[in-house]
């Protein structure tokens, strides 16, 4: 496969998952405002900051609220990671190899962007927003049904589960960086557990993963388990392990993968000695921090093995 | 209410579908009986149904402006043009005996110039050719033919005669239209393909892909075939992806090859280099390889050249193959086809007149205003006049232009091109005037599209049917009215 398409593939699953995760996050986010305490003090502009967007979000906006938070992430066009940016960057890259990926996807991510554009004003909207949002999430998760139903498991495939679980890596990092985060602004006294709760509740949401979390933990929601089942589960496809795990599995099957499997499996080591804490409390984040640094290392390998192949 | 078809008039012009006021022509009477039972909201809502497809399938052509790269939704009208299947063979067969004669004559260009010698095509006509190429003389590509892929545009006059106007031999486009344009009749009005014997047009990737594999100079059960293109801000892009998938071929940009000190091509995977046998090439020649052509060209790769001209790659269409599409090359069609093959062209050229000629550049200035003048090497209906439809100012300009530069100027005749009945506004239907390109294969067989892509002008009277100038274009419907299947 050509290189050129590989790395195309791999933004192109990338992007898939960063709309999917944005919209989900904006979709359930203003949930948790309603149900925390007023005391608690968390705005919208955390958001911000779990995208590492804040530079981009403060030369544009000077007042961070629910509106300029909303518009950022969905439709702005300096943000590069915004919905609309991401949907434009997903419709290139598959425009631009759709030899390899099954017609009716590109179909499909044409008319997602088309969709996205014309209601943009919906997601803006509060009353619409959900619906909206929702169709967002919805139809990604048709578009990557399709191509797991009909994509041939070639070295396409490959390249898209690479860049599917890079990217669900490096979001379940910085939800559980958000989570503690946010933690750290409730003040001990009577409303703290139920705070607490919700907010790990919201994390879990964020990824998908209160469903799958209740079934495998057994167990309320608390701040330790929460981490554990997040980067621990073998069997949960958006905790750290599990991608790592895929990663290196995945590259196993790509010609010269060593480095890359091997940096991979070390993650996975990381986050098992990692576990190993009593609590993660403040000195947690700097771990998480490594972990994407880790993340992304993995990434530029991933470009140097396979994308540029004639240096 | 439905189409009101007595109110239809073509005029003095040949009409595809309607013979005289209210009558169809054989091979569309199904269809316009089919029409007939559609309301003006029924054909309304299809055409609708049409745009919102075209939008969905991503079906789009890019347009150059000012202001920047637009990417344009394919513009289409529902009412097909219909096409007997008798009347079709024969022009199928003819398209192919051109083809034929056409290569013949490149390959003699490039080797023994004996059509020039027996002084069948003036000496000059290669002499100042620009699409002559003198890096391709004495290379020999299978099968001797150098124009693997042609799309000859056809228009018909009044008498209801194919004629051929154009040949293009370098990088044609238009086929993906023509098979988009298929299915999204399908999607739109199924319906009548219950009814009506419509010849399918889908072979043609199958096609494309066997004459391109019959050239490779490997001998190895599956060549590897790519396409290249110049990429994503090409006008043809949608094309290019749109090919290389049907064929199962890769889409690469030239920073994708690399030609190593083996004079042989080779293109960047994820495993390393692999060896690539057959280009379908969408590049100009001038663009191909900065080491033989435009040097600063990045679209291209350093060394495609001696590749190809070591026999290790082949090139389709080959490097010089253009010099057969010249508007000047192109009068003497008729005389090449009876040169090489010894044959009656089966489908007549338009007249035209050779500016480099002196009787006939003079009558040529005398009646710029009822002629079409055409510069010998430009597509795209650019650098045109367009007699009856100039300005005293135009046709000042053109006669300097032909004075100065008689070799490069032809003329023809304003044709009456023939007209087809097509939506004009909210539910009218008016005729417009429309042309036919088919495509044409050639290797170890050959090919011709069942029908083709046929371009429609969507302004009043305009003979322009250039997308890129706001043309439309029209399904092509090939309808066997004999043995029908009933």
């Amino acid at each position: 496969m050509l290189s050129k398409v590989a790395e195309r593939i791999y933004w192109s699953a990338r992007y898939l998952e960063r709309v999917e995760s944005t919209a989900r996050l904006l979709s359930i986010y203003d949930k948790l405002m309603f149900d925390l305490p007023r005391r608690v003090n968390l705005g919208w502009y955390n958001l911000i900051v779990i995208n590492s967007l804040e530079e981009d979000f403060n030369n544009r906006y000077s007042v961070r609220d629910e509106r300029n938070v909303v518009k950022f992430l969905l439709g702005d066009d300096n943000n590069p990671c915004s919905v609309v940016n991401s949907l434009r960057a997903i419709r290139e890259n598959i425009r631009t190899t759709r030899d390899v990926i099954p017609g009716e996807a590109w179909e499909m991510v044409n008319e997602l962007s088309l969709f996205v554009q014309e209601s943009l004003a919906h997601g803006v909207n509060r009353s619409v927003r959900h619906e909206f949002l929702e169709s967002i999430v919805k139809t990604c998760q048709q578009i990557v049904g399709l191509l797991s139903v009909n994509m041939t498991r070639d070295e396409a495939w490959e390249m898209l589960q690479l860049g599917q679980n890079v990217e669900r890596a490096d979001m379940t990092t910085r939800n559980l960086d958000a989570g503690i985060a946010a933690i750290q602004q409730v003040q001990d006294d009577d409303y703290a557990v139920n705070a607490r709760q919700i907010i790990w509740g919201n994390v879990l949401r964020s990824l998908n993963a209160d469903q799958p979390y209740r079934r495998a933990m057994r167990s309320s929601i608390k701040g330790d388990t929460v981490v554990d089942f997040l980067m621990g589960n073998e069997q949960f496809p958006r905790s750290l392990t599990f991608c790592a795990n895929e990663i290196a599995e995945r590259s196993k099957r790509l010609p010269k993968s060593e480095q890359v499997v091997e940096r991979a499996l070390a993650i996975r080591s990381e986050v098992s000695r990692l576990l190993e804490a009593d609590e993660f409390g403040a000195s947690f984040r700097d771990d998480l921090n490594d972990l994407q640094v880790s993340l992304a290392e993995v990434h530029g390998l991933i470009q140097t093995t396979w994308f540029l192949s004639d240096k | 209410m439905s189409i009101e078809w007595k109110d239809y008039a073509p005029g003095e012009f040949y009409d595809e579908l309607i013979s005289s006021p209210g009558c169809a022509r054989e091979p569309a009477e199904q269809l316009i009986e089919y029409l007939q039972t559609l309301s003006d909201e029924d054909i309304n809502s299809r055409k609708i149904a049409a745009e919102s497809t075209i939008k969905e399938m991503g079906v789009s052509f890019t347009v150059y402006t000012e202001g920047g790269n637009i990417d344009r939704a394919w513009p289409f009208d529902i009412l097909p043009r219909v096409i007997s299947k008798t009347q079709w063979d024969k022009t199928a067969a003819g398209l192919k005996q051109r083809l034929k004669a056409l290569n013949m004559f490149i390959d003699d260009l490039y080797h023994e110039q004996k059509v020039l010698k027996d002084g069948i095509v003036p000496e000059f006509v290669l002499k100042q050719s620009v699409n002559y190429r003198k890096e391709c003389e004495g290379v020999s590509p299978r099968f001797g033919v150098w124009a693997h892929v042609c799309g000859t545009d056809l228009v018909r006059d009044k008498d209801g005669q194919f004629y051929v106007l154009e040949d293009n031999l370098r990088v044609p486009s238009g086929v993906s239209y023509m098979l988009e344009n298929r299915s999204i009749m399908k999607r739109v009005i199924p319906e009548v393909f219950e009814k009506v014997n419509i010849a399918p047009v889908g072979d043609y990737p199958e096609n494309l892909f066997d004459t391109l594999a019959a050239l490779s100079p490997r001998d190895v059960e599956k060549p590897v075939v790519v396409v290249l293109t110049p990429g994503i801000f090409n006008s043809a892009y949608f094309e290019h992806a749109f090919l290389a998938q049907r064929m199962g071929a890769e889409l690469v940009e030239g920073s994708d090859l690399v030609v190593l000190e083996d004079n042989c091509v080779y293109m960047k995977t994820i495993a390393g280099l692999e060896r690539v046998d057959v280009i379908y090439r969408r590049i100009d020649d001038m663009f191909l390889d900065p080491e033989v052509f435009h040097p600063e060209s990045v679209l291209g790769v350093r060394g495609l050249m001696r590749a190809w001209r070591a026999g290790n790659v082949a090139l389709a269409n080959a490097p010089g193959a253009g010099v057969a599409d010249d508007k000047v090359v192109y009068a003497f069609v008729p005389d090449i086809i009876r040169y090489y093959l010894d044959e009656e062209p089966l489908i007549p050229n338009v007249e035209t007149f050779l500016c480099y000629d002196d009787k006939q550049r003079e009558y040529v200035l005398a009646n710029l205003d009822k002629l079409v003048v055409k510069p010998a090497n430009e597509s795209g209906g650019y650098g045109m006049l367009v007699g009856p439809h100039s300005t005293k100012k135009d046709r000042e300009t053109f006669a300097e232009l032909i004075k100065a530069n008689p070799r490069n100027y032809i003329a023809q005749p304003t044709l009456a091109l023939s007209t087809a009945p097509t939506i004009v506004g909210k539910n009218k239907v008016e005729p417009r005037h429309l042309d036919l390109r088919p495509f044409v294969l050639q290797s170890r067989d050959s090919y011709v599209t069942t029908g083709g892509l046929t371009r429609v002008a969507m302004k009043k009277g305009s003979l322009v049917v250039n997308s890129s100038q706001g043309g439309g274009s029209k399904d092509t419907w090939i309808v066997d009215t004999g043995t029908g299947i009933e």
